[in-house]
Order: structure tokens, then C-alpha cells, then sequence
């Protein structure tokens, strides 16, 4: 047996000419919440719906708890899947909805409905078991197919979009709502999604996909501090791209000393230290002259865009500190870059603080 | 305002003379010329042998070509919103083809097909089969002409309710059968019925093509519509309407039962 529950090899798939698939090739833990992120069009919702057996690959091998299931249909691989659309049985009541894959499976009545009642209660829908999906809210609507997915009690769980037809308030307690329920009944999931917060709040695991290949999988805190790929890098956190980043201080030369110029990067406005003069920097000497473009208040704290050596740059200031205007000079000190090199990345850091280290 | 109520009524007007000089009157008169002769020769019109036999074969032709079309149908519309594939713009415009063709040449096209100048004639004469000029042959045009109907009434249903639910439905081991019966069928009764309706309506009422295939043999290839004209070609005025009064009554009653589906559909949809 295989240490994965679900793992994908060498899978390729194409559409005609459009290529939704190069080379997949990834394993997910049993009682793993996993999420498939990426870009509309990289090639995740296919990857889905391969899993699912609603697609099938042109090549490579799907395996779910360690059986290989490439020829295996949709009905018999042991998967719910909540759709996009929740694609719920317009024509059923939620409680025949919930019943449905019970009804398939020749359940006897007072088994489906124990089994729907008590699947309503988890999902806070028990009191609209008579009403129609019509009847229902968006977030309704999920929780009823999520609910109706769980029903047959399938090893394995798939989300297509979850949260994508749900407006902004219901969406954020609804994540947490999914990620504790998933967790507490222990399946495995994978969800896709193209927001990189959502991914990041909800997922144990992330899968990165681009133009469809796998750019990077590892937990949100890894591929947040080590992005491997230069899109990775940029696709998540908030990331402001770079050409060239030798002509800043602190990183004209790389760690192999080698030059960076023509080196491309990204930094991040976490990496920014942005002081109003010489006193209130920590590293007066190794900062950078800019000018300040515009400010943004934003709650706890202010964004502030400044133009820094030609290249636009923002970052973010306490609201305790001197406020900065449109037109001031300020000083900024990077503290680390990103930098690209074949398509790698590599963590910089500013080699003004190595030295002043050594002085002291 | 008073402009407003000006334009309005004179719309209602002559709206409502329009529909009553090319709808109503015409109606009455049918009513009136069936029954000029009194109810007895009116009922004698409708149970006279030859009378009986066309409305039977009417109801025959009008039977087999709503089964006919409700099985092609449902599988046309299926296979061109449930699947890709190559030539589907095509295919669904071949079906639209009877819409755009005159029943005459439909009838026509029946005739080299199956008649004395095609090359299958000799094989269908050994065989003993006669389509044209014989009851075959109007079952076969009437099911050309109302074709398009119930696959135009259910593609954009079935295109608007896309395969979401048909695959949820997979995805949980619901086998084709199940699906169909299950999920598409309750999603699309309401259009398939309306279809059904139109498709019936178009079927009773067929002249051009039958007409060129029947051979217009009395009280053997003679539907209703194809009686009245002979009827009326005899100066047989009273017998005429008395049985174009029959086909009046169908109509009125097809057109309820449509009423009545596209309210019970409207209210289904308002109601979700």
C-alpha cells in the first residue's frame, strides 16, 4: 500500500489543442484538506475532475487508497463531489437531494432517513428539509450540496470552486464552517480555488498549478516564506516584480558573490521598513532615498506607494509613526528579495545588515 | 396622457379587428356552413364511412408521428446539449430542415425515395411494401414535417440546465437509466409536453406533404384535412365544414391543454 489516499502519475490531458495537463504527478495523505490553486485556465478544475472520474487522462495512472482507478467509473471510485454550480436537484427537495446517492445504494427508508436527518443537522439545514433549492440562500445551497456529497460516505471528498458564488460576508464563515467540519469528520479533501487567501486559510496542504503543470505543492506557511518558482513567488502574498534588482543596496551581488544585474525579483511589502527620516531608520545607512506617490489608510495600518529608484514600491506603516504626505522623501530599507534565476528562487537578504553585524 | 390612451385604444382596436376578421369570423363560419343544413345532416357528414375512416387515419398518422418524434426528439436534444462532438452546428441544422423545406417538396422527396423512379422500387415491389400512395407514406411525411418541433421545444431547456445535475448524479453511481429517469425527465416534462402539443397540432393539420403522397385514394389514403378538399372540390360545401368543424374542435382543445402547460410551467418556474 501506498502512502498516498489519492496519487496522481505522469498524468497528461489535452482538449483539443489546449494542453490542461503536462506531466502531474503529486500524492495527498489520508486526512489531508488540500488545495488546488492556481490561475483560471492552469489546469486545476480538470485535474478535479479526473480525480472524480468525470474526466479521463489521455495518459498516466489515477490511484485512490492505493487502487488504481483510471478504468474505474464516476459512481463506483468512492468520491462526493460538490460542484461549482452545487448542481443540486432542482426538481427534489433538499431532504431528496441528501437522499439520493442513499437511494442508489438500496438503503432501507428508516436508514436514509436517519442518516439525511442527521447530515442536515451538521450543515444547520434540518428546518429546510421540505424546501426546494430555489427556496434556499447561496450558502444554503452549499451546505445542501456538501451534505448531499457526504451522504454515501465517500473516502474522498472534492470541492470544484467552493466559495466562488458566495458573497464576501457568508464566504469567510463558511470557509472556517468547511475547514472545522472536514477536520472533525477526518475525510480527505481537496478543493479548488483560485483565491490564494482562501487556499491559505483553508488548506493543510497546497497544490500550485500554472499553464498545467504543478509549479510547487507544501503547506500554506512553506509556500508562503519559500516560494520555488519565480510564479509562485509572484502569484502569492502581495508582490510587487522587479527586472533588475542589482541596483539596490545590499543586493548587487548574489550570495555566490556573483553579480545580479539583469536579475529579476520580487519584493514583498512585508520586506519594506519605510521611515519618515534618519532617526526613526534602523538602517539609515543602508536605505534607500524615495518619494512618497500616495497613502492609503487601511484600518490598522497605512499603505504607503513611493517611487524608489524608478520603481514603484509599497509598504506598509504603523499608524503610531509620523504620517507621511504625497511629495515627502522618506528613506526605505529593504530588508530581502525574492531573486529569479532559471525559473528558481532563492531568498536574499540585505547584505547591509550581514555588515553591520560584523562592525558590531 | 390623453395621447397615451389615444394610441392605446386605437392598438386594441385594431388589434382586436384583426383577430376577429381573420380568427373569429372564420371560425363562425365554419360553425354556421356545417351546420346550414341542420344537426342531422351535420352528424351524417361525420359518420359517413369514408368520414370516419379519414379521421382514423388522421389519429393513426397523428399518433405514430408525436411517438415517434417524442423518442427522436428527447434523443436528439440530449445528444446535442449533453455532448461535444464534431458537425454538431450541422446536425442541428439538419433537424431545423423541415421548418425551411415546403411540405410539397417534402412529399415530393417521398416519392423519388420510395416510388416508381427510385432504384429501391424493384426490391420494395418484391418485397410487397408500399410506402407510397399508402398508409406508410403519410405516416412517413407527417413525421418529416413536424420533426423539428419537441428538439427545438427542449435544446434550450436542456442547454440552460447544462450537465451539472446529470453529473452530480454519476458521480454518486446513478446509471444512465436512472439519470434520464430521474434528473432529466422531471427537469424537461413541462417543454417535452408543450412540444408534444405543438407537434400534434402540426401533425392533424397536414396538407402539403401528405396531400403528395397519398394518392388520395377515398376511405383508404384520405386524411381529414385531404377529405375537406375533396369535399369542397365536389361542391359538398355543408359536408365540408361539418368535418373541417372536427379538426376546429382538436385544435381548440390542443390549444387549452397548451394553455394550460405553459401556465402550469410559468407557475413552476415562479414558484422555484
Amino acid at each position: 500500500m501506498s502512502e498516498f489516499e489519492v496519487e496522481l502519475k505522469n498524468i497528461n490531458k489535452s482538449f483539443g489543442d489546449f494542453k490542461a495537463s503536462r506531466d502531474i504527478n503529486f500524492g495527498i495523505k489520508k486526512g489531508r484538506l488540500v488545495g488546488l490553486l492556481g490561475p483560471s485556465g492552469s489546469g486545476k478544475t480538470t485535474i478535479l475532475r479526473m480525480i472524480a472520474g468525470l474526466e479521463n487522462p489521455d495518459s498516466g495512472d489515477i490511484f485512490i487508497g492505493g487502487e488504481r482507478v483510471n478504468d474505474v467509473v464516476a459512481g463506483k471510485r468512492g468520491i462526493g463531489f460538490v460542484f461549482q454550480s452545487y448542481a443540486l436537484f432542482r426538481h427534489m427537495t433538499v431532504f431528496d437531494n441528501v437522499a439520493f446517492g442513499l437511494t442508489l445504494l438500496n438503503k432501507d427508508k428508516e436508514f436514509i432517513n436517519k442518516k439525511v436527518n442527521e447530515l442536515l443537522e451538521l450543515v444547520g439545514l434540518a428546518k429546510f428539509s421540505h424546501r426546494y433549492p430555489a427556496e434556499l440562500s447561496g450558502g444554503q445551497r452549499q451546505r445542501v450540496a456538501f451534505a448531499r456529497a457526504l451522504a454515501p460516505e465517500p473516502k474522498l471528498l472534492l470541492l470544484d470552486e467552493p466559495f466562488a458564488a458566495i458573497d464576501a460576508k457568508v464566504r469567510k464563515e463558511l470557509r472556517q464552517w468547511l475547514k472545522t467540519t472536514i477536520n472533525e469528520l477526518g475525510i480527505t479533501s481537496i478543493f479548488v480555488t483560485h483565491d490564494q487567501d482562501e487556499a491559505i486559510e483553508v488548506a493543510d496542504d497546497i497544490i500550485i498549478t500554472n499553464k498545467g503543470r504543478i509549479e510547487q505543492v507544501g503547506t500554506p506557511a512553506d509556500i508562503y516564506r519559500e516560494p520555488n518558482t519565480s510564479f509562485v513567488a509572484e502569484f502569492i502574498g502581495d508582490s510587487i516584480r522587479l527586472d533588475d534588482i542589482s541596483k539596490f543596496k545590499g543586493f548587487d551581488i548574489n550570495e555566490d558573490n556573483t553579480s545580479t544585474e539583469g536579475i529579476g525579483g520580487i519584493i514583498r511589502p512585508e520586506f519594506l521598513e519605510i521611515a519618515a527620516d534618519e532617526s526613526e531608520a534602523s538602517m539609515p545607512l543602508g536605505s534607500e532615498e524615495g518619494k512618497v506617490i500616495a497613502t492609503y489608510f487601511r484600518g490598522n495600518n497605512i499603505q504607503v506607494d513611493l517611487e524608489v529608484k524608478g520603481e514603484i514600491l509599497h509598504g506598509w506603516r504603523s499608524l503610531e509613526k509620523k504620517p507621511l504626505k504625497r511629495g515627502d522623501k522618506a528613506l526605505v530599507f529593504i530588508h530581502r528579495i525574492y531573486s529569479f534565476k532559471n525559473n528558481h528562487t532563492t531568498i536574499l537578504e540585505n547584505r547591509g545588515k550581514l555588515k553591520d553585524s560584523v562592525i558590531i | 396622457m390623453k395621447k397615451d390612451k389615444l394610441v392605446r385604444i386605437s392598438l386594441i382596436f385594431l388589434a382586436v379587428s384583426f383577430i376577429f376578421i381573420m380568427l373569429v369570423l372564420p371560425l363562425l363560419l365554419v360553425a354556421k356552413e356545417a351546420l346550414a343544413k341542420g344537426f342531422a345532416v351535420y352528424a351524417n357528414s361525420l359518420t359517413e364511412g369514408i368520414a370516419v375512416k379519414a379521421m382514423i387515419l388522421t389519429l393513426e398518422a397523428t399518433v405514430a408521428a408525436v411517438l415517434f418524434n417524442t423518442i427522436f426528439g428527447v434523443a436528439s436534444a440530449w445528444l446535442l446539449t449533453k455532448y461535444d462532438f464534431k458537425g454538431k452546428t450541422f446536425l442541428a441544422s439538419i433537424i431545423d430542415l423541415p421548418f425551411a423545406i415546403s411540405p410539397v417538396v417534402a412529399g415530393l422527396f417521398f416519392i423519388m425515395l420510395f416510388g416508381r423512379m427510385s432504384p429501391l422500387y424493384p426490391f420494395l415491389q418484391a418485397e410487397h411494401i408500399k410506402i407510397v400512395f399508402a398508409i406508410p407514406g403519410i405516416i412517413l411525411a407527417t413525421i418529416f414535417v413536424t420533426l423539428p418541433f419537441i428538439t427545438r421545444e427542449l435544446v434550450p431547456v436542456m442547454e440552460a440546465q447544462g450537465r451539472d445535475e446529470e453529473e452530480a448524479a454519476a458521480s454518486m453511481g446513478a446509471d444512465g437509466f436512472t439519470i434520464f429517469r430521474k434528473i432529466t425527465l422531471p427537469n424537461i416534462k413541462w417543454a417535452l409536453l408543450y412540444g408534444v402539443t405543438l407537434c400534434t397540432a402540426r401533425a392533424m393539420g397536414e396538407f402539403g406533404a401528405v396531400s403528395v403522397v397519398s394518392g388520395h385514394i377515398r376511405g383508404k389514403t384520405n386524411t381529414l384535412p385531404l377529405h375537406i378538399e375533396i369535399l369542397y372540390n365536389e361542391y359538398n360545401f355543408t359536408a365540408a365544414f361539418a368535418v373541417a368543424s372536427v379538426l376546429v374542435i382538436f385544435a381548440i382543445i390542443i390549444l387549452i391543454v397548451r394553455n394550460y402547460i405553459e401556465w402550469r410551467s410559468k407557475k413552476k418556474i415562479s414558484a422555484v
